[in-house]
């Protein structure tokens, strides 16, 4: 298995505050890796430095090396806007565009150029289907998406990040905010994507890291404390403070 | 003594209930006034001539409504751009730092400067420095500068409360910084923006002495940018302090308010069909 996405020591700051502390992790190409950690322990952050969304932030400075299929997304000249087109994101919470359905999904192509209607009427059909979403809605493709329920809400984000084609999807504790029904969906929904996409998603719900993904990393306090395979390290943790946090003593 | 909670409850809906009914009435009241008093007044003659002068108010107002039409058309067409232009600037571009902050505190206190100084300000540069004279463009400018630190306020405030995840979607899927602009901040702030724009074209109706000391008080018929022109509100001043014509003072206030009136709906009408088109049914 051909790691995807390689990280080399890599350290992130907010101004002066030390976010993230010689990161080190290959992701692993058409692999579901779920990072965990309590809260503030820096895996949104790494999150979106795969995909260089923390740029928006004022003040954030990232050093150590992070390569997509080998070169790095943050050597000088690389384009964000094609980096991004090729690590989509689905966030913690649903966030549909106030358009229609229709215009949500084809948002994406439509930013990239994409003018021509049979186009943009398949991509739309297509990333719909392929989020689950599609039996939902055909019928009200002109409904507005903020009509939607939060579960189909947030496949709708799904679907809006699959219309670019991307290669990565990252999913920052997308079902956070859903009930548990919909949080089935959606982990249903990885299984089927990861067969055409590599998906990293944070969760701060273990259940979910346990029986999602194939690989975990547990953060804390910046660092990535230990990394390996789902199984192993739900059973056979081999750092103490892996076992406290996954046996609940504490986060 | 100690009033019960109910008591308290009751008290205040009771208070706040009145006031907004003393609201309504004020306006009720005076609305109803000027048109009841204005309404006799009003006939196809008194629309469709233009004012006569002399100490009776004789004639009509023909040419002020074309005036004010001039002014509002061409005061929207050049202000609509620069202050959003400068809204998107401050919200989305500028960077925080004091420059901005004194920029923007600057923008607030020229929002509150008297409008009659605006006025002099244009009569000193638009009439007499740019030789514009007394003109339709002249008084436009005016309104421009005067209404810019409002709309620019404004439209910024409503494209600051577009939510940082609707910006961050955009950019996830590989929109650059404008195209996030384009198509995602401006329309989700696009009811607060037509608000902005609806209360200035009611204040660029309403506004009488800086347009009275840079369009002149022509009541000729305007016949483009350069002519000397007279809006409504204008006139009304000018048939309540310089004649004796009360009653038609009335009348043209009751225009006045009917075109506010119709103005407000077509703006507001004309919005939800756009946002209903462009967000979906819900």
């Amino acid at each position: 298995m051909d790691p995807k996405i390689t990280v080399r020591g890599v350290d992130f700051f907010y101004g002066t505050v030390q976010a993230l502390k010689g990161v080190t992790i290959d992701i692993k190409e058409h692999q579901i890796t779920a990072l965990i950690g309590p809260s503030g322990c820096g895996k949104s952050t790494f999150l979106r430095s795969l995909n260089r969304m923390n740029d928006t932030i004022f003040g954030t400075r990232l050093e150590g090396d992070v390569l997509l299929d080998g070169t790095n997304v943050y050597e000088d000249g690389v384009d964000v806007v094609e980096l991004r087109k090729r690590v989509g994101m689905v966030f913690q919470q649903p966030n549909p565009f106030p358009k229609t359905i229709y215009e949500n999904v084809v948002f994406g192509p439509r930013v990239l150029g994409e003018t021509d209607k049979g186009k943009l009427d398949h991509i739309a059909e297509t990333s719909l289907k392929a989020a689950g979403l599609w039996n939902e809605v055909k019928d009200e493709l002109l409904k507005s998406g903020l009509a939607l329920s939060g579960g189909q809400q947030q496949r709708l984000c799904i679907a809006r990040a699959l219309a670019v084609e991307p290669e990565v999807i990252l999913m920052d504790e997308p079902c956070s905010a859903l009930d548990p029904l919909s949080t089935l969906k959606i982990e249903e929904l990885m299984q089927e994507l990861k067969k055409d996409y590599t998906i990293v998603i944070v969760t701060h719900n273990m259940q979910q890291a346990a029986r999602a993904s194939d690989w975990t990393g547990f953060f804390l306090m910046g660092e990535l404390i230990e990394y390996g395979f789902t199984a192993e390290i739900f059973t056979r943790p081999e750092d103490k403070r892996t076992e406290d946090y996954i046996t609940g003593r504490f986060g | 003594m100690r009033v019960s909670p109910q008591k308290t409850e009751k008290l205040a809906f009771g208070a706040i209930w009145a006031s907004g009914a003393i609201a309504v009435l004020v306006l009720v009241f005076i609305v109803g006034y000027v048109v009841v008093r204005g309404a006799p007044e009003i006939n196809a003659e008194f629309l469709f001539t233009p004012p006569r002068g002399g100490l009776g108010g004789e004639g009509g107002i023909s040419s002020c409504i074309v005036s004010t039409l001039w002014i509002v058309a061409v005061t929207m067409l050049l202000l609509t751009p620069l202050g959003l232009g400068a809204a998107i600037y401050m919200a989305e571009y500028a960077p925080e730092n004091k420059l901005i902050g004194f920029i923007r505190y600057s923008v607030e206190l020229l929002a509150g400067v008297p409008s009659i100084v605006f006025g002099l300000f244009g009569y000193a540069v638009f009439v007499t420095a740019m030789s514009l004279h007394f003109s339709i463009l002249s008084g436009a400018l005016t309104l421009v500068c005067l209404l810019l630190p409002f709309l620019t306020r404004t439209a910024e405030e409503a494209m600051r409360a577009v939510p940082r995840a609707q910006r961050e979607a955009a950019l996830a899927l590989g929109a650059t910084k404008w195209q996030v602009v384009a198509r995602v901040v401006v329309p989700a702030a696009m009811p607060g923006i037509i608000t902005g724009v609806i209360l200035s074209i009611g204040r660029a109706v309403s506004e009488s002495a800086p347009l009275f000391v840079t369009m002149g008080g022509s009541s000729h018929m305007p016949d483009g940018l350069m002519s000397s022109g007279r809006t409504l509100a204008v006139h009304v001043f000018y048939l309540a302090m310089e004649t004796n014509a009360l009653e038609k003072a009335l009348a043209t206030g009751a225009v006045l308010v009917v075109l506010i009136l119709v103005t407000n709906l077509l703006t507001n009408s004309i919005s939800r069909r756009l946002q209903a088109r462009m967000m979906g049914a819900k």
